[in-house]
């Protein structure tokens, strides 16, 4: 989960990063519709995602259904849109609830310095000793099924990265000439932190969050699909990928639906930061 | 003591504390988890090993009092604690076999799984790779770049499902799940191995492609060498130093996948065990094989370390 941004980060150039290329244009405007469709979708379509309808399993796309219908008989459309609403609900949280603290505790650790910095850092070094995944399992282990061992063992795998990172670049920032000068004339703490410190840590921090972002969206899947994260009945993209298994002869652009709402989500994240640079 | 000394000692001390966190975090974890489970352990338990038809009230309170779970939480997590600092990870709860045998079986699965998707990687990372950093902006450098960008984005379990449904199920050339025969080690290996080589390409290509404009080079055509054999005795051998440190970190990033696509694909390594020992409320499991696949994560990432500073001088300052 953590390896690979990091390599991104680096590449990340603060003057150029707000040229948009074609492909984080592709990436943005991908990920707006999603947004919107798990916003508005459940609204506009406004079926019940767990209604069955056992007369109609396994359908093909109708006026009613427009993405057929599953074993059960429950619409696809509403089934999808509800497992988006969930997913991105769940990565926009865990990404806030990472990032805020991390990216606050890197600038403040590093400003003051001494044994607080030394002690957060080793506490980050605990924290990378268990592989992500691993935490976020072993939370789910003690509460099978519930949204919160998710939410919480996602947010703490993530929380690290932001804090590193920050660290690492407000140290540069706060050893350059200009900020040395402001402090000299006195300037307060939230100006440095304002004009210096945001302007060079943003650009690495939004990275950092659409890759989190990415990270928690195929967490909860997977978890889901070898079932220890969201349970069924839940219309969850990973849980639906394990239902319409199956049913793949009779029906194989059932589960190939799901599939390709995370695939193109886990994209959507990627390219929207610039993930076209590949390491 | 040399700088080298020093950096080593510094590294060793750093994994040594995470290997004591992995141990207490699986404790503590162990321990809540004890705690929260609904319902009585000793009957799951109980039906698990004799069948939910065999198993009686006295049948569960024998396996109380064999497993020590009427004992207080604390006591218990003392006596696995204790245990575990002489090596013992005490008893899989549901087949009744010391914890340690069955992870070593384990572990010998997932590592065979694990070489099987650096291998896989390899053989496609290493010819693309290579190839577009030879043409950079070329066609194949634009294709493979595409086509990386978009495989990174598929998660393991989609990649294992996707292949499955593919080869399995849809051409029947190779098994479905399990461990019979060599066949049952490709999709796994496949799944995990074109996930690596999505990044890893991209890291050989631009190995390759620094390599290829530095002057050293220039100066070894110049000298007369062939480009035949500029490119195999210079150019590979100098991007190899960041592609095997590549390769490590990817053999750390491995430990998560495992666990996934073990799963998927019914592998009976330690992934899976893992995973199903958290159905099976196998407390000792869970401690047993979460605490393996820590350590190893920290030890891996140790030889990655020590690796970077034997090749590369210059992150001995750090």
């Amino acid at each position: 989960m953590t390896n690979q941004t990091e390599i991104m980060v680096d590449v990340t150039q603060t003057s150029s990063y707000f040229k948009l290329s074609p492909s984080r244009l592709l990436g943005l405007g991908l990920m707006t519709l999603l947004v919107i469709a798990a916003i508005t979708g459940p609204a506009l379509i406004g079926g019940d995602p767990n209604k069955q309808s056992l007369l109609h399993t396994l359908e093909g796309p109708s006026i009613a259904h427009p993405l057929g219908t599953d074993n059960l008989g429950r619409d696809m459309a509403s089934r999808l849109l509800s497992g988006a609403q969930l997913s991105l609900s769940l990565a926009f949280l865990s990404v806030i609830t990472a990032g805020l603290p991390g990216a606050i505790l890197g600038v403040t650790a590093t400003w003051f310095g001494g044994w607080p910095d030394r002690l957060l850092g080793a506490f980050a070094d605990a924290v990378l000793a268990l592989p992500g995944l691993l935490l976020v399992l072993m939370l789910a282990a003690i509460s099978p099924g519930s949204w919160w061992a998710l939410y919480v063992g996602i947010s703490l795998t993530l929380w690290v990265e932001y804090f590193r990172y920050t660290r690492q670049r407000t140290r540069i920032v706060l050893a350059e000439p200009s900020v040395e000068a402001s402090r000299l004339l006195g300037l307060g703490p939230w100006l440095l932190i304002r004009r210096h410190i945001i302007p060079e840590i943003g650009p690495g921090l939004l990275t950092i969050a659409a890759f989190g972002a990415a990270t928690a969206v195929t967490a909860v899947a997977a978890l889901g699909f070898i079932s220890v994260g969201i349970r069924p009945p839940t219309a969850e993209w990973g849980v639906m990928m394990t239902e319409l298994l199956p049913y793949w002869r009779e029906a194989p652009f059932l589960i190939l639906q799901p599939v390709a709402c995370l695939i193109l989500t886990v994209l959507a994240l990627h390219l929207s930061v610039g993930g076209a640079r590949l390491p | 003591m040399s700088s080298f000394g020093k950096t080593v000692f510094a590294v060793l001390a750093t994994r040594g504390l995470q290997a004591v966190v992995v141990a207490v975090i699986v404790g503590i974890v162990s321990f809540v988890m004890m705690q929260s489970l609904p319902g009585d352990a000793a009957y799951r338990i109980a039906a698990g090993r004799y069948g939910y038809d065999m198993m009686d009230a006295a049948a569960a309170e024998a396996v109380r009092l064999e497993l020590g779970l009427d004992q207080p939480a604390i006591v218990q997590l003392w006596s696995w604690l204790t245990m575990l600092a002489q090596f013992d990870l005490g008893i899989s709860a549901v087949y009744g076999t010391p914890v340690a045998d069955e992870i070593t079986t384990q572990l010998g699965y997932s590592m065979l799984l694990a070489v099987g998707a650096v291998v896989a990687s390899l053989l496609i990372a290493l010819p693309l790779g290579i190839a577009s950093g030879l043409k950079p902006n070329g066609l194949l450098d634009h294709v493979t770049l595409g086509v990386s960008i978009f495989i990174r984005a598929i998660p393991s379990f989609a990649l294992g499902v996707l292949l499955v449904l593919i080869f399995a199920v849809q051409l029947n050339l190779l098994p479905v799940a399990g461990f019979k025969s060599f066949a049952n080690l490709i999709l796994p290996s496949l799944t995990l191995g074109l996930g690596l080589a999505a990044v890893s390409n991209r890291v050989i290509r631009d190995a390759v492609v620094d390599a290829m404009s530095a002057d050293w080079r220039l100066f070894s055509r110049t000298k007369g060498l062939s480009a035949q054999r500029t490119l195999s005795r210079h150019v590979l051998r100098n991007a190899a130093l960041p592609v095997v440190t590549y390769v490590g970190v990817q053999l750390a990033y491995l430990i998560e996948g495992v666990v996934i696509v073990e799963t998927v694909f019914a592998w009976p390594g330690i992934g899976h065990a893992l995973v199903h020992a958290i159905f099976g409320r196998d407390i000792a499991m869970v401690q047993g094989t979460a605490l393996v696949l820590g350590l190893t994560y920290v030890a891996l990432n140790l030889i990655v370390d020590l690796t970077c500073r034997c090749i590369d001088p210059r992150t001995r300052r750090a």
